[in-house]
């Protein structure tokens, strides 16, 4: 079947099979940041926005996002800047393969979020599994994200 | 690996009902999140979201949850807070993470059943109510015990009343499945308790003016999985009812 | 400008948080051949007849292999330096599956869809054996795992008709003697389970064949050259004809120190000239790769009425699974690196077994062996520390080797040159509270506190075994390129080098290149694991320098016409005593023209006949409630000495991770079967990793030491990391609640139904 989805404001027209994931459809449309760490919800590595809200692409199908907006971290580099030289200059994005979907849930809680709590924070992300950092210099690198004005 | 043959995106319940009907392997999508683990080879694929389903409404005497509101819509809802207090926050929080919850749909839950369902466990501490399409409003108790049978969940039915609830879950690991499930509601002097993750489905089990934690215990079905055994979760079963007793007896 | 020491940002770090196409499945040709494999569902069977004439029929499929036709070269998976010391007991489709997830067929075709579909057309007839599940009972079981012609290059004292990779056993002085005579023993035996890597990027590879008839497999690997002989072993073919290209990596924690989805693209690609990748699903990734050695280990502890260590004993039974990667190293681990932490040690011995069983393979896993023999040394030391009315700190701090000391019951080192553990076990106190607060405290809302603590040591590469080679070479306008076989698999090696480099030759890092692992192009290296790459490949950058040094000194000295002698070089100028000079740009750029060219390339190789220990000293505080038995780390504090901290930042996060990883280990992490050998726990619904809620606070700090043998004073840090949070943490629950945990994990439900 043929569908016209909006990832970070450009329009793909495919034709595609209607199993077909949003995942395997944006990286299809080159948007490579978008990584598969589990196939049973548990990871948060595939997350992308749907209409600004935080979703896993692996359990998308790609039909249901015709008629929304798809936005992937190639899409927001410049707002992520802000907080990736935080979180650089910890070293806390170490291999690097859980960033881009962590990076994409902590935009979505910076523009969610008034001022959350430490446990606010690890529990709105607490979906986004990294098995390199132990997490504390991701939260280190949040903390101070979070106090930048928006 | 699963398959869909063709996609509906259906305009009326109706429609959804017909193609739902029309062959073996036609189903209603959720959320689709564990659509992926499954091996199942779908013939039609039903998609609600059209339909308007995904919304909280404010009734005259009710309070309807449509089918397609998420976990994350639960969870943060003022309304179900202003009339459940912290069950639905406390029910669906330790799910997975905020990208699951925002496309996980209630209709899911409800219909999937599932024995380590947190969302059936709080919605039987509650007179709630199933709205089917075909079959029409059923008790959640009712729905709960119903085999699986092709139809459409359009809402959950609470009655519009301050309801003291509480909910109580044992979890290993934060966003683990829940070992254990215990929810709490009062209502005129009646307490309604549910326990799931038994691992079995849940049940409302216990009903009644005087509930024992110990005497509801008892009364229930334990057995063991990979996450524990039958006797930790006897063992801990009334501490959760207890916690939850206490709780709801506390924001009376 | 000082690199060394600092906290540099790492050079891939831009491009990973931009989310840039940097891995293996970002850069493989859009042509590829999809490979799925079909995979036995029983633990142990043979395969009487394998049809594959209705799935060759699948539109799309390019090539099917099965124990009929594909190669028949014996090899092992495991990435190790001569003599290989792990069995050649794989082939690629063998008639035998020996685990639930062995490969029984590998299908090729052009999308994912024709190759499951194929995969399901494969019709296969087994006859299902006996398997062996329990790895208490596999020495000289009936049932055996490996009857076929497998064979060892290394002389470890492989015999499979016992179902043994390795059996042995070494002492120290009379153990049995210097037991009795102790004032206060312990004796206990632990269990520690199968627990799984689980880096962010499964096992994948993608391969294609050159213009000249060559084979290039571009893989998540940590051991690229490794990779090329198992490779090249597997199809019979010379290594001259195999290239391995390692792009960026998403974490490895030892899983990719073994070839997994390597052998099955380059089987393909060679056989149909094709391209062709191959990427492990999540629940292959858990069930069908490589986990850590579950084991038994049965500690014997004794000391004096002062507290003195006198006698230790380790009895240890490793599990290695199906096929026997690393299985004679690992086990080595559960002594060597544990029993050396005590130096008033008189009688010493240390035992082993390590079996085959029917299950999923085990290989290497960060810690290596270590952190199964920490858990049980260290637990039954602090049994021991409250039998004799010690401190569990103080009776540490009494038994430690300092500086200088003689080492026993390791060949890795005999003497300690640089030991910073003391510093570890005073600082974590300080961090902790150790001394202020009560190792049990009842909290108001009736929860309990508990506080444990433990101590271990690791190792900096293999001594004697370890080497690495480096290539420095300076191009014109005066910058330099690094290149390296260390494998950076996220950790950030590629980094501290290029600091090492910046601060040996006195310039900006911007001078720096580090071209990632080439197998055509890179000098040789094992690649990253042992804890290794900071200690010897470091080391090797380090004399690189040197040497590049000199002869830059040699070339300006030439040019200036002046002797060398009377030259120095700051890194950006040569000048002499008399004021003539000439800048690193202008020299090099005269060095790469006209007839008197000569780059200047300084190679130099690296091998340590020692290994030197970093150490660490953790320190855990759990909150337990005692109604459901539900444990919550408040905090867990780690103090290392890892010599000097080439990067503080990575260093720190390493720590960090590593303590994490040990969390898991402690609290969740359970691989589990079904009676029938299948795996139940093979995916992260339900093998559960900590998430951010589950560390609690962790604090990390350092207590360097120098070792005079590493680049900069360096030793490793990469493993020693995860081996304190099993034993602490089971002492803090044990304070808390008195109920000793000895097989992890310590769930809740150990804890509550062990309570009284």
């Amino acid at each position: 079947m043929q569908v016209t989805i909006s990832i970070n404001g450009k329009k793909y027209t495919r034709l595609i099979e209607p199993d077909m994931t949003l995942y395997s459809f944006v990286r299809e449309c080159g948007c490579y940041s978008v990584k598969c760490g589990c196939e049973t919800t548990n990871c948060g590595l595939c997350t992308v926005w749907m209409d600004g809200m935080p979703v896993l692409s692996c359990s998308v199908l790609a039909v249901r996002a015709e008629g929304h907006e798809i936005t992937t971290l190639e899409g927001v580099l410049e707002e992520a800047k802000v907080f990736t030289d935080f979180l650089t200059a910890e070293g806390a994005e170490q291999c690097g393969f859980c960033s881009p979907g962590f990076i994409m849930n902590v935009l979505a809680m910076k523009r969610e979020l008034d001022h959350p709590t430490e446990e606010e924070i690890r529990h709105y992300l607490s979906g986004n599994l990294c098995r390199c950092t132990g997490y504390m210099g991701q939260m280190r690198a949040i903390r101070k994200y979070m106090e930048v004005e928006a | 690996m699963y398959s869909i043959r063709q996609f509906v995106r259906a305009s009326t319940l109706e429609e959804a009902y017909q193609t739902l009907i029309a062959g073996r392997n036609n189903t209603v999508l959720g959320g689709c999140m564990w659509l992926r683990l499954g091996r199942r080879a779908i013939g039609t694929a039903i998609d609600l979201s059209a339909l308007g389903l995904d919304q909280i409404t404010e009734k005259e005497d009710t309070i309807e949850i449509g089918a397609m509101v998420s976990l994350r819509q639960l969870e943060t809802s003022a309304l179900l807070q202003q009339y459940c207090g912290t069950l639905f926050r406390d029910a669906v929080s330790g799910i997975v993470g905020t990208q699951f919850r925002n496309t996980a749909t209630v209709g899911g839950s409800v219909y999937g059943r599932f024995g380590f369902s947190d969302v059936l466990t709080a919605l039987l501490a509650l007179p709630a109510q199933v709205k089917l399409y075909h079959r029409g409003i059923v008790s959640i108790e009712e729905f709960a015990a119903l085999p699986y049978e092709k139809d459409i969940i359009e809402c959950i039915i609470l009655p519009k009343r301050k309801i003291p609830a509480a909910y109580q879950h044992l979890r290993y690991q934060a966003t683990d499945f829940p070992v254990l499930t215990c929810a709490v509601g009062l209502l005129d002097d009646t307490y309604r308790i549910s326990v799931g993750a038994r691992p079995g489905r849940a049940t409302l089990s216990y009903s009644g003016a005087a509930p024992d934690a110990d005497a509801i215990t008892q009364g229930l079905k334990f057995s063991s999985n990979m996450r524990a055994s039958a006797d930790y979760r006897r063992k801990v079963c009334p501490v959760l009812i207890r916690r939850a007793l206490e709780e709801v007896q506390s924001c009376r | 400008m000082k690199y060394v020491s600092t906290a540099v940002k790492k050079l891939d770090a831009d491009a990973l948080v931009q989310g840039k196409p940097v891995y293996t499945d970002d850069l493989a040709p859009k042509d590829c051949l999809i490979i799925k494999l079909v995979r036995s569902p029983y633990a142990h069977a043979k395969i009487i007849d394998i049809n594959t004439a209705i799935a060759q029929k699948v539109p799309g499929v390019e090539l099917i292999l099965t124990c009929k036709n594909a190669p028949r070269h014996r090899y092992t998976a495991a990435g190790q330096t001569y003599p290989e010391w792990s069995p050649y007991d794989r082939v690629l489709c063998d008639d035998t599956m020996r685990y639930v997830g062995d490969v029984a067929a590998i299908v090729a075709a052009d999308t994912e869809k024709h190759a499951e579909q194929a995969c399901k057309l494969i019709k296969i007839k087994y006859e299902v054996l006996e398997p062996v599940l329990d790895f208490e009972t596999a020495k000289d079981n009936a049932v055996r795992v490996h009857d076929d012609d497998s064979f060892a290059k290394a002389p470890f004292g492989y015999a499979p008709e016992r179902n043994l990779i390795c059996t042995g056993s070494e002492d120290f002085g009379n153990f049995d003697e210097e037991f009795a005579k102790c004032a206060y023993t312990v004796d206990r035996t632990y269990y520690t389970p199968a627990q799984q890597q689980c880096m962010m990027e499964t096992f994948r590879s993608y391969a294609y064949m050159e213009y000249s008839g060559r084979l290039t497999l571009v893989s998540s690997t940590q051991v690229p050259f490794h990779a090329r002989r198992h490779v090249a072993t597997m199809l019979g073919i010379p290594y001259t004809k195999v290239r391995i290209i390692k792009p960026r990596i998403g974490g490895g924690f030892g899983a990719k120190q073994t070839s997994v989805s390597e052998f099955y693209p380059a089987a393909v690609t060679w056989l149909t000239g094709k391209p062709s990748k191959l990427l492990f699903t999540r629940q292959e990734s858990f069930a069908c790769s490589n986990s850590r050695h579950q084991m038994r280990v049965r500690a014997r502890v004794g000391c004096d009425k002062d507290g003195n260590i006198t006698a230790i004993s380790m009895e240890s039974l490793s599990n290695t699974g199906a096929y026997g990667e690393h299985g004679s190293t690992v086990v080595g681990l559960v002594g060597h690196k544990t029993i050396p932490l005590y130096n008033k040690l008189k009688g010493g011995r240390f035992t082993w077994d390590v079996v085959y069983t029917n299950m999923e393979p085990a290989a290497a896993f960060r810690g290596y062996g270590a952190t199964q023999g920490t858990f049980a040394l260290e637990s039954a030391v602090n049994e021991l520390a409250e039998k004799a009315g010690i401190d569990a700190a103080e009776i540490r701090l009494r038994n430690i080797a300092e500086e200088g000391a003689e080492v026993f019951m390791t060949p890795e080192i005999h003497y300690l040159n640089s030991t910073g553990l003391r510093g570890c076990i005073t600082r974590g106190m300080e961090l902790s509270g150790w001394k202020d607060k009560p190792h049990r405290q009842v909290m108001p809302d009736g929860k309990i506190r508990g506080m444990g603590m433990a101590i271990c040591m690791q190792g900096s590469g293999i001594a004697n075994v370890d080497t690495a080679s480096v290539e420095l070479r300076l191009e014109d306008f005066g910058f330099y390129t690094l290149m390296i076989g260390a494998t950076d698999m996220g950790t950030g090696c590629d980094t501290i080098f290029a600091q090492m480099v910046a601060d040996a030759m006195h310039c900006p890092m911007e001078k720096i290149m580090v071209h990632g692992v080439d197998t055509d192009v890179s000098p040789y290296d094992p690649g990253s694991y042992a804890s290794a790459s900071t200690y010897v490949t470091g080391m090797a950058v380090v004399k690189a320098c040197e040497k590049m040094n000199s002869l830059i000194l040699t070339e300006a000295a030439r040019v200036l016409a002046c002797p060398q002698e009377s030259l120095e070089f700051d890194g950006a100028v040569i000048s002499s005593e008399d004021g003539t000079s000439i800048s690193l740009d202008e020299l090099a750029s005269q060095l790469v023209a006209g007839p008197q060219t000569h780059q200047l390339v300084a190679t130099a190789s690296n091998g340590s006949p020692i290994s030197p220990p970093p150490f660490m000293a953790g320190f855990a505080e759990v909150e337990i409630d005692p109604e459901t038995g539900k444990t919550d780390v408040i905090q867990m504090t780690g103090v290392v000495d890892c010599g000097t901290p080439i990067n503080r930042a990575l260093a720190r996060v390493q720590t960090e991770g590593g303590l994490s990883q040990g969390i898991g280990f402690a609290l969740f992490e359970d691989v589990q079967y079904q009676p029938n050998g299948k795996m139940m726990t093979d995916s992260f619904m339900n093998y559960k990793i900590p998430t951010r809620m589950d560390t609690g606070e962790i604090v990390v700090d350092f207590s360097e030491s120098y070792e005079p043998t590493g680049p900069f004073g360096a030793k490793s840090i990469g493993e020693v990391v995860i081996n304190t949070p099993a034993p602490s943490i089971a002492q803090a629950v044990y304070a808390a609640t008195g109920v000793r945990v000895t097989s992890l994990p310590i769930n809740p439900e150990k804890i509550l139904m062990g309570m009284k």
